[in-house]
C-alpha cells in the first residue's frame, strides 16, 4: 500500500511538471505578451518594462527560472495587478471557490443517492420518467445558461414575493452560497443520478440481495446498509474527476454570481496574458486533480476490501 | 428524526428566510447610502500608474486634482483656487484650507513630486505620455533629462508654475486626471513598493476616503472628514459589494434592488429594460469605431482607388442605425467626434464635414481603375481583423456581405480577442482593422495626432507629409482660429485619402434608480461622478 502511494505521488509530480511545461509554452506561443494593450508604447517604454519584468531574457532562461522559483513556491507578482503576489491570489480566492465546490459537491452527492434511489425504486413509473427527463436536461443544458437562468429566475421570485428570500449574486453568507452551488452541482448531479440509478438497479438482482430478503430484513436495512455501499463504487470513480471539475468550472458561476474565486483570474489572466498568474493557477490547479485523483484511488481500496492495492 | 422536530426545524427556516425583508440596498436614502457593481478589480490605486475606467472611477472619489469637472462637465477649480495661463506656462494658486487625510495640508510641493515620479523612467509609469505638454517631459521619460528638470515648480507651498513645451489651450483641463493629482512625498517614500496596495496604503483628499478594500470581493466609501468641501457633498457612504464584468449580471443586481447604477447594458438586455419599464438613459462616451485601412507595402489597400471605393458604399447611418442598433449611437462621419468643442460652437459646426455621399456607380468606376492600376484580373481576398465581441463580430459580418454584393470583392473575417488582435495590429497583419479610439484629454489634437505618421498607434502606417504638417500646426500654435483651421485641413484630408471608414460613435446604455438623483456622466474626469449626487424619495 505504502509502495503504491509513494508510486501514485512520483507519477503525479511528474505530471505537474508536464503540465507547468506545456502551460509555459503554449503561453508563450501565443501571440502578445503581458504589455500588449489597445494603446501603443513608446519603444524605449517597452524596453525598460521588458527588463524590469525579465521579460526579455531568452525563453528558455525565463522557464529556468520561472522553475526554480516554483519550487522555492514562489509563483511572482502579477503583471495586472501590480501589487498582489500570486500566491497571494491562490491564498485569497482558492478558499472561496473551494467553498463553492464542496457545496457543489454535496448538493451533487446528496441529489444524486437521492433522485437515483427514487428512480430505481420506481423504476419505469411516472417519478422514473419525470426525473430522468430532468437529468438529461441537467447534462445537456451547458452551465452558463442553467446560471443565467437560475439568476434571472431568483430575480423574478424576489419580485413576486417582495421580499429578499435569496441574494442573487455576491460571497459572504449560507444564503449567497445556496443557488450557485447548486448550479454548480446540477451537471454531476445529473450524472450521479443516472449512475446511481443503473447500479442499484444491477445490484438488485444480485444473490445476497436475495439470501437479505429471505433472511427477512427490512427494505430500509437492504438499502442503507446492503445496497447503497456496493452501489457507492462507481459513484467514487466519478468523484475525483467531479471534485476537480467542479473546482475549475467555476468561472462562470462565479462570474455570474459575482464571487470572489480563483476561477474568475484563472480565465482572466490568460485573456491579459499575465503570465505569473497562469502559470501559477495552472500548476496549482494541476496539483489539486492529481492530489484529488490520487486519494480517490487511495479511498477506493478503503471502501471495497476486494480492491488490493499494490504497484505495478 | 421524530415529526415534530421536522416540523420545527422547517419553520425556522423559513422564519429566517422571510424575515430579510427588502431593503432597498442599492439606495439607501435614511444613512445617504449606495450601493454598485464595478466591472473589475482596479489593477492599482496608484494614480502615476493607473488610467484604467475603474480606477479612474474611483480615484476621482477619493483624490482631487488642481481641477475638476463641474456640473455641466465645465472645468471648475479643486485643489486650484485660481489660475493665470499664459502662452507657455501656467500659475496655480492652490486653496490653503485642502487636506490629506491625516490631517495635514495640500501644497504646490505634493504636486511637483507626484509630476515627476510619473515621467521618472524609474517608474516605468505607462501613462507617462500624457505628461507631454509640460516642458521636457519627453526628453525626461528618453532617459536624457533627470525627472527634477521638469517644468513644474513650487514657487512658494500654495503656488504652482507650469512650463509648457509649446502653446497648450487644453492643458489646465489636463489636470483633472489621476496621473496629474498630488502625492504625497514621505507617505510615498515610506510606503515604499506597498504605496496604494490597500486602504491603508494610501492617503486622500478627495471627498471620500477608502475605508475597506477586499480586493476581488468589495469596497467601501466614505465621506473624507478632511475635505475641505465636505459640506457640499451630499452622499456619505459608497458601497461596492459586486465585481463582475458580466452585464447582464449587473442589470439582474440592479432589477433585485441591490445596485443604484447599471452600466453599459448589452444589446440583448434593451427589449427586457424596456418592457420592464426601467429608466434606461444613454450616454455618448466619446469614443470612435471605424475602420482602418493598411498602407504598409504589398498591401493591396495602399491603392487609393480601392479604398475611395469602398468609401463609395460604406453607409455609415446604416450601419448605426440597422447594425449597431443601439439608442443614442451616432454615425461617425469624419475623424472628430460630435462631442468636440471649436471657437465657440461645436467643432462639426464650425468645420463641417462633407461625408462622401454613397454611390454605387462610382464606386464600380473606382474598382475598375484600381484592377487596371494593379494590373490584376481578380483582387484577392482582403482580410477584415476584428474582434470577438459580439457587436463586432456582426458589424464585420456585414461589412462581408456589403462589400461582395456591392462590389464583389470576398473579405476574410479575422476574429481575435483582446490581446491578439492588438498584436496583429500593430503587426500590420490587416487589410482593414476594426478599430476604435477614445479621446486622452479634451482637444480634438487626440483625435486629429492618430494619423500622425510618428504615431505608433497609427496601426494601418498612414503617412501623408501634408497631414504631418497641419498636425505640427495644432500642435504648436495657441490660436484658437489657426488651430480649427488646421483640424478641417486634416479632416479634409483624411476623408481625401480615404484612410478610414468612420462607423459610429458608441453610446453606453444605462439605468440608475429613481432616487439617486444628481450622478454625473462625463468622458473625461472619472464617470460616473457622485460629487453633486444626493438622495431623495
Amino acid at each position: 500500500m505504502i509502495r503504491y502511494a509513494v508510486q501514485r505521488i512520483v507519477f503525479g509530480l511528474l505530471t505537474i511538471w508536464f503540465v507547468a511545461t506545456a502551460t509555459f509554452a503554449a503561453m508563450h506561443m501565443v501571440p502578445g505578451d503581458p504589455l500588449s494593450n489597445d494603446r501603443a508604447m513608446a519603444p524605449e517604454m517597452r524596453e525598460n518594462l521588458m527588463r524590469q519584468y525579465g521579460l526579455d531574457k531568452p525563453v528558455l532562461r525565463q522557464y529556468g527560472i520561472y522553475l526554480g522559483n516554483m519550487l522555492r513556491g514562489d509563483f511572482g507578482i502579477s503583471y495586472i495587478e501590480e501589487n498582489r503576489r500570486v500566491n497571494d491570489i491562490i491564498r485569497e480566492h482558492f478558499p472561496v471557490s473551494a467553498t463553492l465546490g464542496v457545496l457543489a459537491i454535496f448538493f451533487a452527492t446528496l441529489g444524486g443517492i437521492l433522485w437515483g434511489a427514487l428512480t430505481a425504486r420506481y423504476q419505469q413509473r411516472w417519478p422514473d420518467f419525470v426525473i430522468m427527463g430532468l437529468v438529461i436536461l441537467s447534462i445537456s443544458v451547458p452551465g452558463f445558461v442553467v446560471a443565467a437562468f437560475a439568476q434571472l429566475a431568483l430575480v423574478t421570485i424576489n419580485g413576486w414575493v417582495g421580499a429578499e428570500l435569496l441574494p442573487i449574486a455576491g460571497w459572504g453568507t449560507l444564503r449567497h452560497m445556496l443557488v450557485p452551488a447548486l448550479v454548480l452541482g446540477l451537471g454531476t448531479m445529473a450524472f450521479l443520478t443516472r449512475l446511481m440509478r443503473s447500479s442499484l438497479l444491477e445490484i438488485a438482482q444480485a444473490d445476497y440481495i436475495t439470501t437479505a430478503k429471505a433472511k427477512g430484513l427490512s427494505a430500509a436495512r437492504i438499502f442503507f446498509v446492503h445496497q447503497l455501499r456496493n452501489a457507492c463504487l462507481p459513484f467514487l470513480t466519478v468523484l475525483g474527476p467531479a471534485i476537480a471539475t467542479i473546482t475549475t468550472g467555476g468561472f462562470v458561476v462565479e462570474l455570474v454570481f459575482s464571487i470572489p474565486g480563483l476561477g474568475r483570474y484563472f480565465v482572466q489572466a490568460i485573456q491579459q496574458l499575465d503570465y505569473t498568474v497562469i502559470m501559477g493557477t495552472t500548476v496549482f490547479y494541476g496539483s489539486f486533480l492529481v492530489l484529488m485523483v490520487v486519494l480517490v484511488d487511495l479511498l477506493y481500496g478503503w471502501v471495497d476490501p476486494r480492491i488490493k492495492l499494490h504497484a505495478g | 428524526m421524530p415529526r415534530n422536530h421536522l416540523f420545527q426545524i422547517a419553520g425556522a427556516l423559513l422564519l429566517s428566510v422571510g424575515a430579510h425583508s427588502f431593503a432597498a440596498s442599492g439606495v439607501d436614502v435614511a444613512n445617504s447610502k449606495i450601493s454598485l457593481a464595478i466591472r473589475y478589480e482596479p489593477p492599482s490605486l496608484n494614480t502615476v500608474k493607473s488610467s484604467d475606467r475603474v480606477s479612474s472611477f474611483l480615484l476621482t472619489h477619493l483624490m482631487e486634482g488642481l481641477t475638476r469637472y463641474g456640473t455641466n462637465n465645465e472645468i471648475v477649480p479643486a485643489a486650484a483656487l485660481r489660475w493665470r495661463q499664459r502662452d507657455r506656462s501656467v500659475i496655480f494658486y492652490l486653496r490653503k484650507n485642502a487636506e490629506w487625510s491625516d490631517g495635514k495640508p495640500v501644497t504646490a510641493h505634493d504636486f511637483v513630486f507626484a509630476w515627476q515620479t510619473l515621467v521618472d523612467p524609474a517608474t516605468a509609469s505607462k501613462y507617462a505620455f500624457i505628461m507631454q505638454p509640460v516642458k521636457n517631459a519627453a526628453a525626461i521619460a528618453r532617459g536624457a533629462l533627470a525627472p527634477q528638470s521638469l517644468g513644474v515648480q513650487a514657487l512658494d507651498d500654495f503656488t504652482l508654475k507650469v512650463e509648457l513645451q509649446a502653446p497648450t489651450p487644453y492643458f489646465v483641463s489636463m489636470t483633472a486626471f489621476p496621473a496629474f493629482y498630488p502625492i504625497r512625498k514621505d507617505f510615498y517614500r515610506e510606503r515604499g513598493a506597498r504605496y496604494a496596495a490597500d486602504a491603508k496604503d494610501m492617503l486622500f483628499n478627495g471627498p471620500f476616503e477608502l475605508t475597506e478594500w477586499v480586493h476581488g470581493a468589495s469596497l467601501k466609501l466614505r465621506k473624507n472628514p478632511y475635505y475641505w468641501n465636505k459640506k457640499n457633498i451630499r452622499i456619505g457612504a459608497i458601497d461596492i459589494p459586486y465585481i463582475t464584468s458580466d452585464s447582464v449580471a449587473t442589470l439582474n443586481l440592479f432589477k433585485n434592488n441591490n445596485i443604484a447604477f447599471a452600466n453599459d447594458l448589452a444589446q440583448e438586455s434593451i427589449s427586457d429594460a424596456l418592457q420592464r419599464g426601467l429608466p434606461l438613459r444613454k450616454f455618448l462616451d466619446g469614443c470612435m469605431y471605424f475602420y482602418s485601412l493598411n498602407f504598409r507595402a504589398g498591401r493591396i489597400t495602399r491603392n487609393k482607388a480601392l479604398r475611395q471605393a469602398l468609401q463609395s458604399v460604406y453607409d455609415a447611418t446604416l450601419v448605426t442605425n440597422k447594425i449597431i442598433a443601439m439608442p443614442g449611437a451616432q454615425p461617425a462621419v469624419s475623424l472628430f467626434p460630435k462631442f468636440l468643442r471649436g471657437k465657440t460652437r461645436s467643432l462639426r459646426e464650425e468645420i463641417p464635414p462633407q461625408p462622401k455621399a454613397i454611390d454605387l456607380g462610382r464606386a464600380r468606376r473606382l474598382l475598375q481603375q484600381a484592377k487596371q492600376e494593379l494590373q490584376i484580373e481578380q483582387f484577392p481576398p482582403l482580410v477584415l481583423l476584428t474582434s470577438d465581441v459580439p457587436v463586432a463580430v456582426k458589424l464585420a459580418e456585414y461589412t462581408q456581405y456589403l462589400f461582395k454584393q456591392a462590389l464583389g470583392l470576398n473579405i476574410v473575417i479575422d476574429k481575435q480577442t483582446f490581446k491578439q488582435r492588438h498584436v496583429k495590429s500593430y503587426n500590420g497583419e490587416f487589410d482593414i482593422a476594426s478599430l476604435s479610439w477614445c479621446p486622452d484629454y479634451n482637444d480634438p489634437l487626440t483625435f486629429a495626432d492618430y494619423f500622425a505618421s510618428w504615431n505608433e498607434n497609427n496601426r494601418g502606417k498612414y503617412s501623408n507629409p501634408e497631414y504631418d504638417n497641419w498636425v505640427r500646426v495644432a500642435q504648436r500654435s495657441g490660436d484658437i482660429d489657426t488651430r480649427v483651421q488646421a483640424f478641417g485641413q486634416l479632416q479634409r484630408i483624411i476623408a481625401a485619402d480615404a484612410a478610414m471608414l468612420p462607423s459610429y460613435e458608441a453610446s453606453v446604455l444605462y439605468v440608475q434608480h429613481p432616487h439617486l438623483k444628481g450622478m454625473q456622466r462625463g468622458i473625461f474626469g472619472g464617470d460616473p461622478s457622485f460629487y453633486f449626487a444626493w438622495l431623495e424619495q
